[in-house]
């Protein structure tokens, strides 16, 4: 048992450490990664693993749990309270429309209402995981495409209780309730008590984490135990997500709510590190748990069908999903975002398939096959995206800056091209603008571009590592480049695009610490502009000035310390390769502030400026004393 | 080449000004001739002394390059005299790195020459108001030479303009070719007549 384990967790994580890398190298997204290395480890492939994918699956689904745990940790009540129109406006669009859709399709293939019904009401679920997973990863998480498609996922969560109630109405042969896999504590009560249960379990969730959560949290924190502190994070969610399962509730919805009502405690932060990387590990042990499920047996016996029925159902998907974008205004390059992101059948679908064997309306054949489809349409979301980011997107994107060029084409591209045009970008536009400098701006915010280009700035819409976009913003002829987006990450890869084909343009770069900038100075760039540094010198000469230091003193001391911050870091830069190879820890980083902060007392770079020191001033010249020094000595030894 | 000549420019308004402008675009960019721009390399009067230090000591004559602010010199040249010219280094005991080097200014003002006279508009000549200066050149064991000096800035006429830059040139080639007899040159009031006696000779 003991090998046994240790022989798969080797296959698992070998399989993931090699995939992983290699699909997001080549621009895919790690879902992808993880479920084509699930497919090269599983049965049909190199074997490592059996029809044990179902069961990995199983597990795994709980990251899909942790995820809405952390997602309710970043939205307070309030928040949420002013999505509930677009969560039920999207989430009953979508669930009627496709479910509607997929239910006529059935019933023209012939198939039973029954047998339709339930598959149709599993098939329009989509997949929480896959696409919160991408959209994070790609940084779109609060476009209106991420918000919406969260809207759509969260109100699929809360359908899947009423969902698997009426299953078992469909159902032609009555079940025991302990074989239908989903039996709860409260399955032998009437309704009315069920219901006080259910509305009972939430509001214990609410006040139990408001009022017994914090406090024990504060009393293990008191420990200094890091390991207490995240056990105590993960016994909560699994906690909750137990009392969900009794109650009959989704485990996901219920830690959501969990998230949501700790949001704004002083833990968030906490729990959000301890939780994560347990989500990250079991979402990617889900994902290759799909890809390994994926029985190409079948998909060899009727290949045709399969394949018919996947892009029947993905084109009915994205064919609701699209109209409703339609409907509530999404812009277009939202709109493909949204509809190609959700079009994929859900994690659910599993749940509801296996669900519905047992009830028997689904023969094994058909939930074999239709498992197989939801796992093959879960991999062609994130092909789907590529391809929308490399063809579709770039279309809307340079589409608009044609339209804007033949509008005016006597302009010619202005000098300075800005990336990134949040606060920190704004800014400086701002400041360029009140100097009569107008700059090219470029910003994947839809709604930013569009209340920019009423004010009159020359923006373009989109992803500002795209070569084509660059070159049509005229990064060829500009002058000046203003590296400005807020991820480090979306801005080094912008600026690595930048050096690679534009030698010459000369980049400013954004940098969050000293970290991003050396690894901007290994790319080249000099001109490098820490977020952290000028505001905190800023702020430490005022604090120096609130606590006596004349203004003028502890100003020059800021500007010494710059420059000595500034030499030092290229100095620095140099000497730090052995740690750029890999990801610093937080640990190695707290022994690197040691290390500036040290160097700092050492060096004394605040030597006085003794210019105007008197004291300094007259000991020099006391020594003079002996040998006095007038102007006519000094005409004297001239001569 | 004989002098390598150091053109320390302070203007905090170059870009506005005339006559300022006519006059650096005579410097010629080459070997032997440093042009020095204050305000655009400290806009924050963060002077760097040890770089300042390290330029005078590679040059032989320097000149002021500035405008006759409030009958003196902008306030950033002023923090440069200040920052660079520190005790033990350029004057007070074993304060000799730069002796016998030379310096001279070179002004712009407003008003005409005939306001810088006693009894005049200023009330004081421009040698007299430059006193500082020389004092400071002379403590630091350096010789001090006459100023040039554009008078009536405001008022010049193009045509005049290029005739007070040609001169300037011609200052420019003569301080690098020519060895210095500073107590000749003392003589002159401002070494505008210098160039004019030397272009026609």
């Amino acid at each position: 048992m003991n090998g046994d384990f240790l022989a798969q967790a080797l296959v698992y994580l070998a399989a993931a450490v090699f995939c992983v890398p290699i699909a997001k190298k080549i621009g895919m997204s790690s879902v992808l990664g993880y479920l084509l290395s699930g497919i090269v480890i599983g049965p049909y492939a190199l074997g490592f693993i059996g029809q044990e994918g179902q069961d990995i699956m199983h597990v795994a689904e709980f990251g899909v749990v942790m995820m809405l745990f952390l997602i309710g940790l970043e939205l307070e009540p309030a928040a949420f309270w002013q999505m509930r129109r677009s969560i039920v406006g999207f989430g009953t669009a979508q669930l009627a429309g496709t479910t509607l859709l997929l239910l006529a399709l059935f019933m023209a293939l012939g198939w039973s209402l029954t047998m339709a019904l339930a598959v149709a009401l599993a098939l329009s679920m989509s997949s929480t995981a896959i696409v919160l997973q991408t959209l994070k990863e790609k940084g779109l998480s609060n476009t209106i495409a991420g918000k919406s498609s969260f809207s759509v996922l969260l109100f699929q969560d809360i359908a899947v209780i009423p969902i698997l109630a009426i299953l078992p109405l469909l159902a032609t042969t009555a079940v025991l309730p302990h074989e239908s896999g989903h039996h709860s504590l409260i399955d032998d009560q009437p309704g009315w008590i069920q219901t006080i249960l259910v509305i009972g379990a939430v509001g214990a969730i609410y006040a139990v984490g408001n009022y017994a959560v914090v406090p024990l949290l504060r009393l293990v924190a008191k420990t200094g135990l890091r390991e207490m502190f995240t056990a105590s994070s993960l016994l909560l969610v699994v906690a909750v997500a137990f009392l969900m399962q009794q109650v009959g509730l989704s485990p996901a919805l219920g830690s959501f709510v969990a998230g949501m009502v700790l949001a704004s405690s002083e833990f968030r932060h906490e729990l959000e590190s301890d939780i994560e990387p347990f989500k990250g590990l079991l979402l990617g042990l889900f994902f290759i748990g799909v890809g390994a499920s994926i029985n190409f047996q079948l998909l060899a016996e009727a290949p045709s069908q399969i394949a018919m029925l996947v892009s029947l159902i993905i084109g009915i998907k994205l064919l609701v999903l699209l109209s409703i974008g339609k409907i509530f205004k999404l812009k277009h390059d939202q709109n493909f975002l949204f509809a190609l992101g959700l079009s994929q059948v859900g994690e659910f679908a599993f749940v509801l398939f296996s669900f519905s064997s047992q009830l028997q309306i689904l023969d094994s054949d058909w939930t074999g096959k239709l498992t197989a489809i939801t796992a093959i349409s879960m991999m062609t979301t994130p092909v789907l995206l590529l391809i929308n980011e490399r063809f579709i997107a770039p279309y809307f994107g340079t589409k608009e800056a044609v339209e804007e060029k033949a509008a005016d084409s006597i302009e010619e591209h202005h000098r300075v091209i800005i990336a990134g045009f949040g606060h920190f970008g704004s800014t400086i536009g701002r400041l360029l603008r009140a100097n009569g400098v107008e700059a090219t701006i470029l910003d994947n915010n839809s709604d930013q571009v569009e209340l920019l280009r009423k004010m009159g700035f020359k923006v373009y819409y989109g992803d500002a590592t795209r070569l084509d976009l660059l070159k049509a913003a005229g990064a060829g002829e500009a002058t000046l480049f203003i590296a400005a987006i807020d991820s480090p990450e979306i801005n080094k890869e912008l600026i690595h695009t930048l050096t690679k084909h534009f030698p010459g343009l000369k980049v400013l770069a954004r940098a969050r610490n000293r970290f991003d900038a050396y690894e901007l100075m290994e790319m080249g760039i000099t001109n490098i502009y820490r977020e952290t540094l000028y505001t905190a010198v800023h702020l430490a000469v005022d604090a120096l000035s609130q606590l006596g230091f004349r203004k003028y003193s502890a100003t020059r001391q800021g500007q010494k310390f710059i420059q000595y911050d500034e030499r030092g870091l290229t100095k620095l830069a140099s000497s730090r390769h052995d740690l750029s190879e890999y990801i610093m820890t937080a640990r190695q980083q707290i022994e690197y502030q040691e290390k500036l902060l040290h160097d700092d007392l050492m060096q004394n770079f605040s030597s006085e400026d003794h210019s105007w020191d008197g004291t300094y001033v007259r000991d020099n010249l006391l020594q003079a004393d002996e040998q006095p020094l007038t102007p006519s000595d000094v005409s004297a030894r001239k001569e | 080449m004989l002098n390598r000549v150091l053109i320390i420019f302070a203007h905090p308004l170059f870009e506005k000004s005339r006559i300022n402008r006519e006059l650096v675009s005579q410097v010629p960019s080459q070997e032997g001739i440093t042009f020095h721009d204050l305000y655009e390399l400290y806009p924050d009067f963060n002077i760097d002394v040890e770089a300042e230090k390290a330029l005078l000591l590679a040059h032989d004559v320097i000149i002021w390059n500035h405008p006759f602010y409030w009958y003196s010199c902008p306030a950033l040249l002023k923090q440069w005299i200040d920052m660079v010219l520190e005790v033990g280094w350029a004057y007070g005991p074993g304060g000799t790195a730069l002796q016998d080097k030379v310096v001279m200014q070179v002004l712009s003002t407003g008003g005409p020459q005939a306001a810088y006279q006693h009894g005049g508009h200023n009330r004081f000549t421009i040698r007299e108001f430059l006193a500082p200066f020389e004092q400071t050149v002379r403590l630091c064991r350096m010789h001090y030479l006459p100023p040039f000096v554009v008078h009536g800035a405001h008022r010049l006429q193009p045509a005049e303009i290029r005739a007070q830059s040609a001169e300037y040139a011609s200052l420019l080639r003569t301080l690098q070719e020519e060895a210095l007899d500073v107590a000749r040159l003392s003589q002159y009031t401002y070494l505008n007549e210098w160039i004019k006696e030397t272009k026609v000779l």
